[in-house]
């Protein structure tokens, strides 16, 4: 990944045109052609730098809920319990973490009825207890990065 | 509340949830799934993102293969009346992705969450410190992430679930 990238990473996370030709757009601020744009983006998502291109929903106006669960796996049963958790859709994210509580997922659903049904079907197929730690206010929610160099 | 999203919307964000193609024209495949123009896809996009249902239209990374490898939770314990000036506070840093106010629970009696990311873990728990010298408490705890079992973006309006049904 060389400056150039970066500053295209930077621009396409929150700056992307919303124009037909958005790469020939982004180009024209670059000074690359459509076709380079292009080429550097299909190398940053072969590389896995880039994980999708698309809309980024505010959860709550669509109509959804979602919270966040911990639960304390015992370290022998960690890929078993990870397997049970991730199999439920409206699970985004799940990381380990180092504390007692090692396992952190999301979890997101169209009613608080699903979310409740959801997380007393992994403490039935786990016997493991999912401590819930439900959102009261946000303050902040950012998804972009600033990989430029000299930022954090 | 928020508003019902009409059936063209609900057809819009089960097209804008993926990944668009890296094409010269991208947003066509969309508008010729739902027969509209590029230009009206367009704006519908600006008129969602306007109310504020789309938060961010562009690129997702992985924030660990662009570099950023360390992430972690830093928690507090604060009296609620000091909440909002806190997570306003920590809301204002950077390297701070995500800030909430969540539930205390008996077995985990923390209040107020800051995620963090930063290319070291040195990093982050000079981050840390900083972020507690700005609220003025030094009470915190610091919870690195050592593995990421799943990152996947919501799938919305796949499915309903019956219990979700009126």
């Amino acid at each position: 990944m060389d400056s150039l990238d970066r500053r295209l990473l930077n621009m396409i996370q929150e700056d992307f045109p919303l124009t037909e030709e958005p790469y020939a757009e982004v180009g024209r601020r670059l000074g690359l052609t459509e076709k380079e744009v292009l080429e550097r983006l299909a190398k940053l998502k072969e590389e896995g730098i880039i994980r999708r291109i698309g809309a980024v929903f505010d959860l709550r106006r669509l109509g959804y809920t979602s919270t966040l669960c911990a639960m304390k796996v015992p370290e022998g049963r960690l890929a078993e319990v990870a397997a049970v958790v991730n199999a439920f859709p409206g699970v985004t994210h799940n990381y380990l973490r180092e504390d007692a509580y090692n396992m952190w997922f999301t979890l997101i659903g169209p009613c608080r009825r699903h979310l409740e049904k959801v997380m007393a079907s992994i403490e039935a197929r786990t016997g493991l207890p999912v401590l819930e730690l439900p959102a009261e206010s946000s303050y902040k929610i950012r998804v972009n990065f600033n990989l430029e160099e000299g930022n954090p | 509340m928020p508003r019902p999203l009409t059936d063209l919307e609900k057809e819009l964000v089960r097209l804008l949830q993926g990944d668009i193609p890296l094409v010269s024209r991208p947003f066509l495949p969309v508008a010729q799934k739902l027969g509209l123009s590029e230009a009206e896809v367009l704006e519908h996009i600006r008129r969602l993102q306007a109310e504020g249902i789309i938060r961010r239209f562009g690129a997702a990374l992985r924030h660990r293969e662009a570099g950023i490898t360390a992430n972690a939770m830093v928690v507090w314990q604060l009296p609620p009346e000091e909440l909002k000036r806190a997570g306003e506070k920590l809301a204002t840093f950077p390297e701070v992705t995500h800030c909430y106010q969540r539930q205390q629970r008996p077995e985990w009696p923390y209040n107020l969450y800051a995620v963090i990311h930063c290319h070291t873990r040195e990093a982050c728990e000079k981050l840390a410190a900083r972020l507690a010298a700005a609220i003025g408490h030094n009470n915190y705890r610091l919870i690195f992430s050592t593995a990421e079992l799943k990152k996947e973006s919501m799938q919305y309006f796949i499915q309903e679930p019956p219990e979700c049904r009126e």
